[in-house]
């Protein structure tokens, strides 16, 4: 009798787990409440100091005040592109994310963001953002599917400590190539840290390469966007040449040629690292991320030289996941407006979301650029203006001369494919020093040319 | 010479064997469907589909699917679209196949070196300690406990190329200058097998160290009086006993091997200039690397191939090592 009243348990036990299983696999669309309430999952820069995370939940408390029906669920994001895509195809997204420039009109094309595009419409600003920053999530017919939350130029960041130790002035940051080779040699003899170090993994090294060739005075795509340009412009493998000669004529370059954006930061906040190229915004993510010094930041333009050399540009897009019932892509629009937008354009935001940042020793007053046309701008740089914590001193060189460089956009065909192509090759060159740089780049252009092909 | 092997080391192996199938196989009991369902059928049956369910969804309907995603091209959002052996053809003609090929090669043939013959030896040496061998066979297996992640970013903390790193310190300190280690196309991938044997012997010599208990002390006893000396003893008894053992741990560390990710993923994403890209570098590559969806079907495609091509080698080598084993 015991003996089959334990099987009929055990046999129960293995019912509920069966049960269990099923439930666990049974997916399917959100399922919206009834009573008009939601609850979204919004990203959040994964691996935030306890301050910053201070910051990022207070501004939640304020929202769900402020919407008694909406929910906000932190979810850690930060986008690459290797993770954005196992995301994408998970179907593990928050509700809003956050993609580069570059990445808006294929997503849309493929219809994998929501078309949050009528409501984006009825936001007061939306017809005021500068058409060439909103054009990167717009469709085809212009709806607005993706909104634009921060547009950047590339800089040089440097670190001021490093520049002292090898008797170079801090306030007269480098102003040609030439001088930054030398400012790296001399950096790299003085203290044996890497005078200067570049991103080259994860597609990041074709597109800083990118940023040089354009600096040099070269582009990496046809006007037209209808061919890749690496092995015919000039400028490209003179990057690569001075690339070169930095890291086997100069041994200036430390000893990691393996970098991405979160390990170049990483080592640069740390001060192993003299100079470095990337997003003239990046000062907040090296603060809050990396814990750097601030008093070791310096920041200033790149030097531009060439027949026709520009800035590249590039920026962030708010956008909300294809997976989001009705109700939360509302509430997902309702998010971006008060978390990205309204701390640019409504003063009282501004106002309080500065007060608050300042409050827990967060940054206030990083470098961008603008996102609405320069009037907006400089009214928002006046709102802020009180709370701004930044050393803006140390980044004078940059924002002194950063609206007079001509902004590039980032090429258009095949983008992050091209860029990874790009990273074996700046790979290639700081680790081989007999790299035969010619043929790097006919490989390189004969592969991107079936990128071009490919995406038609 | 006497061969110790299972079936006489265990003769009571195949009677459990036969009561244990007869227990598990109700149509042996040569009952009908009435006798099945008054027994233990249904309990059987209750029992057996949560796992059948999960083995199921979670093990074959994904190898399924994948073998179908090779003929198709899907971005697994819009509809896929049939197109026939196109991914094949895409990934034979990727330049980087050839160096993935070959790099998994390079690989394999570095882990036999260094992964294959070193947990032997240790797991030899370890069985002759009389005292301190649980403590041993622990620190052996240390490496296994901590987590694959954890231990490689430890390992690339190591291998910082500059001369404070870890390892150019202590080698340094005997006069040699600092290594690239990671950050250089020739050593990257000899870098990737070191750590990787460290990070997998423990597993291995514990297997070798079990398989060597089952060695009759008898042979090494009849070996001294012949006047044998330990390698003598470990060629000529050792390494015959361990046959089976040695023959399995081989094929496995080869598949092993020609399906080695994590490591390169972790230590050089591929680099530098592809020279640690490996077979499955290149499947994630395919699905991965581009933020707007991957080319799934090219990465399933080459999936494929791989399975195939391990599938063959497994069955040959099986075919051709039948023997020696047991002779």
């Amino acid at each position: 009798m015991k003996s089959a009243i334990t099987r009929v348990g055990l046999a129960g036990v293995a019912m509920v787990s069966a049960g269990a299983l099923l439930a666990g696999c049974a997916g399917g669309p959100t399922e919206e409440p009834a009573d008009g309430t939601a609850t979204i999952q919004v990203a959040i820069d994964a691996g935030l100091e306890p301050e910053a995370r201070a910051n990022f939940d207070a501004r939640v408390a304020a929202f769900e005040d402020a919407n008694p029906d909406i929910t906000v669920e932190a979810q850690e994001y930060t986008w690459t592109a290797p993770t954005f895509t196992t995301d994408l195809a998970g179907g593990t997204l928050p509700d809003v994310f956050t993609i580069p420039f570059t990445d808006g009109r294929g997503l849309i094309a493929n219809g994998q963001l929501a078309d949050i595009s009528e409501l984006v419409a009825e936001l007061p600003y939306a017809d005021q953002f500068n058409p060439n920053v909103a054009q990167a999530g717009q469709a085809e017919d212009g709806a607005q599917w993706a909104i634009p939350i921060a547009a950047y130029g590339q800089g040089l960041h440097y670190n001021r400590t490093l520049f002292e130790a090898a008797g170079l002035d801090p306030d007269s940051p480098p102003t040609t190539w030439d001088e930054i080779r030398d400012a790296a040699k001399q950096i790299s003899n003085a203290t044996g840290e890497a005078g200067y170090a570049t991103m080259t993994s994860g597609n990041t090294g074709g597109w800083i390469l990118t940023t040089l060739v354009n600096a040099f005075g070269g582009r990496t795509e046809s006007g037209d966007a209808t061919a890749p340009t690496l092995d015919s412009d000039p400028a490209v493998a003179e990057v690569l040449e001075y690339l070169h000669a930095l890291r086997w004529e100069d041994e200036s370059m430390g000893a990691n040629f393996l970098y991405d954006w979160g390990t170049i930061n990483q080592d640069f906040a740390s001060g192993r690292i003299g100079m470095y190229v990337s997003g003239g915004g990046n000062y907040g993510n090296l603060v809050t991320q990396n814990a750097l010094n601030p008093d070791d930041y310096g920041l200033t333009v790149l030097p531009l030289q060439g027949a026709d050399p520009g800035l590249l540009g590039g920026g962030t897009l708010a956008a909300v996941s294809p997976k989001a019932s009705e109700v939360e892509q509302a509430a997902a629009v309702k998010w971006i407006d008060f978390y990205y937008l309204a701390k640019l354009t409504d003063e009282t935001a501004v106002v309080e979301t500065a007060e608050l940042a300042a409050s827990l020793d967060q940054p206030v007053g990083a470098p961008e650029l603008p996102i609405f046309d320069q009037a907006q701008f400089e009214q928002y740089q006046s709102w802020i203006a009180p709370f701004v914590n930044v050393p803006v001193d140390q980044m004078a060189p940059y924002t002194d001369a950063i609206f007079d460089q001509p902004l590039i956009a980032e090429p258009r065909v095949a983008t992050q494919d091209v860029y990874a192509l790009l990273d074996t090759v700046v790979q290639a060159v700081l680790t081989d020093r007999n790299a035969d740089i010619q043929k790097l780049l006919t490989d390189a252009q004969a592969q991107a040319e079936a990128l071009y092909t490919k995406a038609g | 010479m006497t061969q110790i092997s299972p079936t006489t080391a265990a003769p009571q192996s195949a009677e459990m064997i036969e009561t244990l199938e007869y227990a598990v196989d109700p149509l042996r009991r040569r009952r009908g469907l009435r006798g099945w369902l008054r027994g233990d059928g249904p309990h059987m049956l209750v029992f057996l589909i949560p796992l059948l369910f999960s083995f199921i969804l979670f093990s074959w309907r994904p190898i399924v699917d994948a073998a179908i995603m090779a003929f198709q091209r899907t971005n697994l959002i819009d509809p896929a679209e049939w197109v026939g052996l196109d991914n094949f053809v895409t990934v034979l003609q990727d330049p980087l196949l050839g160096t993935a090929v070959v790099n998994t090669l390079w690989f394999a043939v570095l882990a036999l070196l260094m992964g294959y013959p070193i947990p032997l030896v240790v797991a030899v040496l370890m069985s002759e300690v009389r005292r301190w061998r649980g403590v041993f066979s622990a620190l052996a297996y240390l490496p296994v406990v901590v987590p694959p992640v954890v231990a490689a970013l430890l390992w690339k903390f190591f291998y910082d190329a500059s001369s404070s790193g870890v390892f150019n310190t202590i080698i340094g300190a005997v006069g040699i200058p600092p290594q690239p280690w990671l950050q250089d196309q020739a050593t990257a991938m000899p870098s990737i097998v070191l750590f990787a044997t460290w990070s997998a012997a423990g597993g291995t010599i514990i297997i070798y160290l079990a398989a060597l208990v089952g060695v009759a002390p008898e042979l090494y006893d009849a070996a001294e009086v012949d006047g044998a000396g330990v390698w003598r003893k470990v060629w000529h008894v050792t390494v015959p006993q361990l046959r089976g053992v040695l023959l399995v741990m081989f094929i496995l560390q080869i598949i092993g091997t020609a399906q080695v990710f994590l490591e390169p993923f972790l230590l050089t994403g591929g680099g530098p200039a592809n020279s640690t890209m490996t077979i499955l570098m290149l499947i994630y590559k395919y699905a991965f690397q581009n933020s707007l969806g991957g080319d799934y079907g090219a990465a399933t495609a080459l999936s494929i191939m791989l399975a195939i091509v391990l599938a063959i080698f497994s069955a040959i080598y099986f075919r051709l090592t039948k023997g020696w084993s047991s002779s």
